[in-house]
C-alpha cells in the first residue's frame, strides 16, 4: 500500500461525503439532497405516474376502492362507515404530508423544532395562547363520543399506515429541503388542526388597541370614531325579524363605568393576528327563485392563499352517507360540501369570543392572584419548547380562572407597562365540532341539518343549507357568551368574578332563517342582525359584500347556475361606487394640475368594477389611504402605536352623513378645514404614489395588487407569483394579495345534483407534480370544475385513471 | 478492457446499492471496484468520475424528462438561484462523480499492497 496518498485521497472522500451529506460546510447536504435514487429527483413525478395501488391493512373491517379521476379526485367507497375514515386519512398523507404535519406543528406552538429560534416567539405565542390546552380538551370531549371517536381513530390510523409505508426517497421534498422525518399522527393534532381553524377564525380581537383608543380620546370623539351602528348595514337575518327577550341577562358590575369604561390605562401590547379578512360568502336561492325550480346553494370561504391549498377535494361514500366536496388535510369529513339530498356552506361568524383581564399577581413568583377579596392559587403548565440546533427553552405559564396568563413580565408581546394579562377564549372550552360534519354529511333535511349543526361551537360559523325537497336555511350559528353591552370590547379588570362571562347564549336564541319570504338567505360576514337582537354584538363587521350579495340576490329571479357562478366571482366594488361620489363632488377641479387632472379623469370615468386591468381600481384605492390619512393623521400624532384605527365604513358613512364631520379639520391649522379641501388634498398627495406607480407600470389593478399563492415555507419557487387576477376586499370576489375565495362552490339540488367548484391550487402537496397547482389558472379566470358525484357503476366512466384497492 | 469492466461494475454496483442504502455506498462500491480491478491510480480516478457521472446524469435526465421539468426548474431556483434544470442535472452529475473518483483513487491505492 502507498500509505500517504492512500490516506490523502480517503480522507478527501470522506471529507467530500460528510459535507455534502450535512449542513456543516454548504447551506444543505446537497449530496443527500441530490442523489437520483433517495434525494429531491425522487420527487418528479413522472408524467404518466400511475396511482393505481392494491394495498391490504390489517385495521381494516372491509373492501374500499378508490377511484382516482383525471384531476387526482378520491372518491372513495367503503363498505363501512369508519374505513372511508382510515383511507380519507391515507390519501390526505399520501398527497398532503408534510403541510397537515407543518400545520399541526405551527399550531401547538412546535415551530421551533423545524426552522429554529426564529420561530421562538411564534411559538410562545400560541402555547401562551392555550392551543394545546385547548386541543387537549376537545380531545377528551371526542373520548366521550364513541362516534367522532371512532371516526378519528380510523383517520389517525390511516394516516399513520401511510407515514410507516414511506421509505427515504419517497418523503414529501419538504422533508428533504429542511432535512427532518415525520412523526406519527394522532387524535390531539387533528384537534390542534381545528384549533388552528379556531385561531385563524374566531381568534381575532382588538382589545388592546380598543383600550387604547378609549384611553386616548375623548368618549365622544371614540363615538365617532367607532360607532357600534353602521347606516348600510344588511343584516344576515334581515331588519324587521322580531327577536324575543333575552333568556340570559347578562349584568354589567356596579363600578363598570369609573372602573372598566372611564379607565384611561394604555396598555401595549403587539401581538400576531390572524387576517381580519377572514371572511368568506353564502347563500342560498330557493327553487322559487331559480329556472329549474331546485334550490342553488353557494360558497366561498376567504381564507389566507397558500400552497399547498389548505384543501382537498374528496368524495366519501358508505351505505350510510354519500358526501362530496372540500376536506381539511389533518381532519376527517367532508367539511363544505353537498351527499345525495343536501348542500351545506359557512362563513365565519366574527364575533368576540377573545377577551383579556388584567391579573393582580401577589408577588414576582406569580404563585398567587387577587380574586374575590382573597389570593387565589395559580396553576402552572410548563410549556418544553424544543429548538433546532439549540437547547430546550422552558416557557412557565400561569393559568388563573380565566384562563392562561398569556402576556406577563417573562413574555410582555412589546408591551411597555409591565402588567399580566390572562386570555379568556372560547376555544377553550370543551366541544365536539367535528360531530357537526359528521352529521351534514349525512343529513337528509331540515332537521338533520338543525341537529347537525347546533354541534359546531367554535368558530361561530353562519351556516348555510339547502335540500331537495326544497328547504333553504342559515344560522348564525356558535356558542356565544351572553355579554353586556361593551364587555370585552376592552381589556376587563381580573380581580374578581364580575367582569366574566356571565352564561353562553341558549342555542333557541341563535338566529337564523328558514325558507323566508325574500327566497333566499346570505350571509358575507356582515353584522348577523340589527340592533333588535336581544344580545350584544360588538363592532367589527365588514358590511359591503353583503350589502351587494343581497342587493342582486333580492333583484334576481330565474336564476341559472351561471348566475350564480357570475355573482360569486363578480368584481363590483360596492364600496367604490359610494365612496367615488364623495370624491368626484367635492374636489377643486380647477386646483389640479394637467397631470393630476389625467388621473382624475380615470377615476372619474371608472365603473367601480375591480378587474384585472382596470386603472380606476389602483387611484381609487390609493387615493382612498390618502384621503384617511389626510382626515385622521392629525388626531392621531400623538397616539400610542398600538391602536385601534377607525374602519372605512365609519370614515364613508360619516362623511356621507355629514359634510362637516369633526376629524375633517386639520388641528394643527388655524382655519378649519372642509371635506373639500381634504379630498382635493388627498388627491394632490395621492398622485405622487399613483404617478410613481403608473411609471413602474403598474397602474393596471392587478399588477398594482401583486395577487400571490405562496409556498408554506415562503419558497418563490414553489410559489405562484403575480398572478393576474381581479377582485378586492369589497367585492364579492374578494381576492386581495394573498388572501381570498379559497374554494368557490355552487350546488344546485336538481334531482341529479349539478355541482361546480374550484380551489386555487391542486390535489397533489407535491410541487414536482404536475397536479400541484393546475386549478390556479382557472381559477384566475373565473372558472369551474364540475363537481362529479360518482355513483357505483360508473367504475368504467372516462374520467376514472386510476384504481386504489384497500382491503384487510 | 479492464477499464470497461470497472467502469461498467461501478455503475451498476452504484445503481444496486442505491436501492437500498445511503447515497454514499457509491463510495464503498467505488473503492472496491478499483481495489479489486487493478488500474492505474489516474485510470481509477477516471473511471469512478466517469461511471458516476454518467450513471448519475442519465438517471436524472430520465426521471426530469418524464416530469418534463417541473421539479427541476423549481429546484434549480432554490439551489441554483436561476432557472436552469440542466444544470442541476450536470451538478448532481457531478456530486456523484467526485465522490466516486476520490474513492476510486484511494481504493486503487490500497491495491498497491502486495
Amino acid at each position: 500500500m502507498r500509505i500517504l496518498p492512500f490516506v490523502i485521497t480517503s480522507a478527501i472522500t470522506v471529507g467530500l461525503i460528510v459535507s455534502l451529506n450535512t449542513s456543516l460546510l454548504l447551506p444543505a447536504p446537497l449530496g443527500s439532497l441530490l442523489s437520483p435514487q433517495q434525494g429531491i429527483w425522487q420527487n418528479a413525478e413522472d408524467d404518466n405516474y400511475n396511482f393505481s395501488a392494491d394495498l391490504k391493512f390489517p385495521q381494516l373491517k372491509g373492501k374500499v376502492n378508490v377511484y382516482l379521476d383525471d384531476r387526482l379526485v378520491p372518491h372513495v367507497f367503503a363498505e363501512k362507515e369508519n374505513d372511508v375514515y382510515f383511507v380519507q386519512g391515507y390519501l390526505h398523507a399520501k398527497f398532503r404530508l408534510w403541510q397537515m404535519e407543518l400545520q399541526t406543528l405551527a399550531a401547538a406552538g412546535r415551530a421551533s423544532e423545524i426552522i429554529g429560534d426564529k420561530a421562538l416567539e411564534h411559538d410562545r405565542e400560541f402555547r401562551r395562547l392555550g392551543m394545546v390546552y385547548a386541543a387537549e380538551i376537545s380531545e377528551k370531549e371526542v373520548e366521550k363520543d364513541p362516534v367522532i371517536k371512532g371516526e378519528c381513530d380510523s383517520y389517525t390510523a390511516g394516516v399513520n399506515a401511510y407515514i410507516n409505508s414511506l421509505t427515504e426517497s419517497e418523503l414529501p421534498i419538504e422533508y428533504k429541503l429542511l432535512d427532518y422525518k415525520p412523526e406519527q399522527w394522532n387524535n390531539l393534532k387533528t384537534a390542534l388542526f381545528l384549533k388552528y381553524m379556531s385561531y385563524d377564525l374566531s381568534g381575532h380581537e382588538d382589545d388592546f388597541e380598543m383600550t387604547n383608543a378609549k384611553s386616548f380620546f375623548s368618549p365622544d370623539d371614540f363615538d365617532k370614531l367607532f360607532p357600534l351602528v353602521q347606516d348600510s348595514l344588511d343584516p344576515i337575518i334581515p331588519k324587521g325579524t322580531v327577536f324575543d327577550s333575552a333568556k340570559v341577562k347578562p349584568i354589567p358590575p356596579a363600578n363598570v363605568d369609573s372602573v372598566y369604561f372611564g379607565n384611561k390605562d394604555l396598555a401595549d401590547v403587539q401581538e400576531e393576528k390572524p387576517d381580519r379578512d377572514n371572511g368568506s360568502n353564502n347563500w342560498a336561492v330557493s327553487g322559487s327563485k331559480t329556472r329549474s325550480g331546485a334550490p342553488i346553494l353557494c360558497n366561498d370561504p376567504h381564507l389566507g392563499l397558500n400552497l399547498p391549498s389548505l384543501w382537498f377535494e374528496m368524495q366519501l361514500s358508505t351505505p350510510t352517507f354519500n358526501a362530496y366536496g372540500a376536506t381539511f388535510p389533518g381532519a376527517p369529513g367532508v367539511v363544505i360540501g353537498f351527499n345525495d339530498s343536501a348542500a351545506f356552506g359557512f362563513t365565519n361568524g366574527g364575533r368576540d369570543v377573545r377577551d383579556y383581564y388584567e391579573i393582580k399577581f401577589k408577588d414576582a413568583t406569580r404563585k398567587e392572584y387577587w380574586f374575590d377579596s382573597a389570593w387565589k392559587q395559580t396553576d402552572f403548565r410548563v410549556e418544553v419548547i424544543k429548538i433546532k440546533d439549540r437547547p430546550d427553552y422552558l416557557d412557565t405559564v400561569a393559568y388563573t380562572v380565566f384562563g392562561p396568563v398569556m402576556y406577563d413580565k417573562s413574555f410582555t408581546g412589546g408591551r411597555t407597562n409591565g402588567k399580566n394579562y390572562a386570555v379568556r377564549w372560547k376555544a377553550h372550552d370543551p366541544s365536539d365540532d367535528l360531530k357537526a360534519f359528521n352529521m351534514l354529511d349525512h343529513a337528509n333535511n331540515y332537521a338533520d341539518y338543525n341537529a347537525a349543526v347546533t354541534n359546531l361551537h367554535n368558530p361561530g360559523q353562519n351556516c348555510v343549507f339547502a335540500c331537495k325537497s326544497g328547504d333553504i336555511a342559515m344560522r348564525a350559528q356558535g356558542e356565544f357568551p351572553a355579554k353586556w353591552k361593551g364587555q370585552g370590547d376592552f381589556v376587563m379588570p381580573g380581580v374578581d368574578s364580575s367582569y366574566m362571562w356571565q352564561g353562553m347564549i341558549p342555542q333557541d336564541e341563535t338566529p337564523f332563517q328558514y325558507n323566508p319570504a325574500r327566497g333566499f338567505v346570505s350571509s358575507a360576514n356582515q353584522k348577523p342582525t340589527d340592533s333588535t337582537y336581544q344580545y350584544y354584538l360588538g363592532r367589527d363587521y365588514p358590511e359591503y359584500r353583503g350589502l351587494y350579495i343581497n342587493r342582486r340576490l333580492n333583484a334576481m329571479n330565474d336564476i341559472t347556475v351561471q348566475d350564480m357562478m357570475d355573482l360569486q366571482t363578480s368584481e363590483y366594488d360596492v364600496f367604490a361606487e359610494m365612496a367615488v361620489p364623495v370624491f368626484l363632488k367635492n374636489m377643486q377641479e380647477d386646483m389640479l394640475s394637467e397631470k393630476e387632472e389625467k388621473y382624475y379623469s380615470i377615476l372619474k370615468y371608472w365603473n367601480f368594477t375591480d378587474d384585472a386591468k382596470s386603472k380606476g381600481a389602483t387611484i381609487f384605492n390609493i387615493l382612498w389611504k390618502e384621503f384617511t390619512k389626510v382626515v385622521y393623521d392629525d388626531e392621531y400624532a400623538d397616539a400610542p402605536k398600538v391602536i385601534m384605527h377607525p374602519f372605512e365604513s365609519t370614515l364613508l358613512e360619516s362623511v356621507l352623513r355629514d359634510s362637516t364631520y369633526k376629524f375633517l379639520d386639520n388641528i394643527n391649522t388655524d382655519r378649519v378645514e372642509t371635506l373639500s379641501d381634504d379630498v382635493t388634498d388627498a388627491f394632490e398627495k395621492a398622485v405622487v404614489e399613483i404617478e410613481k406607480t403608473d411609471k413602474a407600470g403598474k397602474l393596471e389593478w392587478a399588477k398594482y395588487k401583486d395577487t400571490h399563492i405562496s409556498h408554506l415555507t415562503k419558497l418563490e419557487a414553489f410559489s405562484s407569483l403575480h398572478l393576474p387576477v381581479g377582485g378586492g376586499t369589497y367585492c364579492v370576489n374578494a381576492i386581495k394579495a394573498d388572501h381570498g375565495p379559497s374554494w368557490r362552490m355552487v350546488v344546485s339540488l336538481k334531482p341529479q345534483t349539478e355541482a361546480y367548484g374550484i380551489y386555487p391550487g391542486g390535489q397533489s402537496g407535491n410541487p414536482g407534480s404536475k397536479y400541484y397547482d393546475d386549478y390556479i389558472n382557472k381559477w384566475v379566470e373565473g372558472k369551474y370544475n364540475i363537481l362529479w358525484m360518482m355513483a357505483k357503476g360508473e367504475e368504467k366512466d372516462p374520467r376514472i385513471k386510476w384504481k386504489m384497492s384497500f382491503s384487510n | 478492457m479492464k477499464f470497461l469492466i470497472s467502469l461498467i461494475l461501478t455503475a451498476a454496483l452504484s445503481f444496486a446499492i442505491c436501492l437500498y442504502c445511503p447515497w454514499w455506498s457509491i463510495a464503498i462500491v467505488a473503492f472496491l471496484v478499483a481495489a479489486l480491478i487493478p488500474q492505474k491510480p489516474f485510470v481509477s480516478f477516471l473511471t469512478g468520475f466517469l461511471a458516476l457521472f454518467i450513471l448519475w446524469f442519465c438517471l436524472t435526465l430520465y426521471i426530469s424528462n418524464n416530469n418534463e421539468h417541473i421539479l427541476a426548474h423549481k429546484v434549480s431556483m432554490i439551489i441554483l438561484k436561476e432557472d436552469n434544470p440542466f444544470a442541476l442535472i450536470l451538478m448532481t452529475a457531478g456530486i456523484g462523480s467526485i465522490v466516486a473518483a476520490f474513492a476510486a483513487l484511494a481504493g486503487s491505492f490500497a491495491r498497491k499492497t502486495k
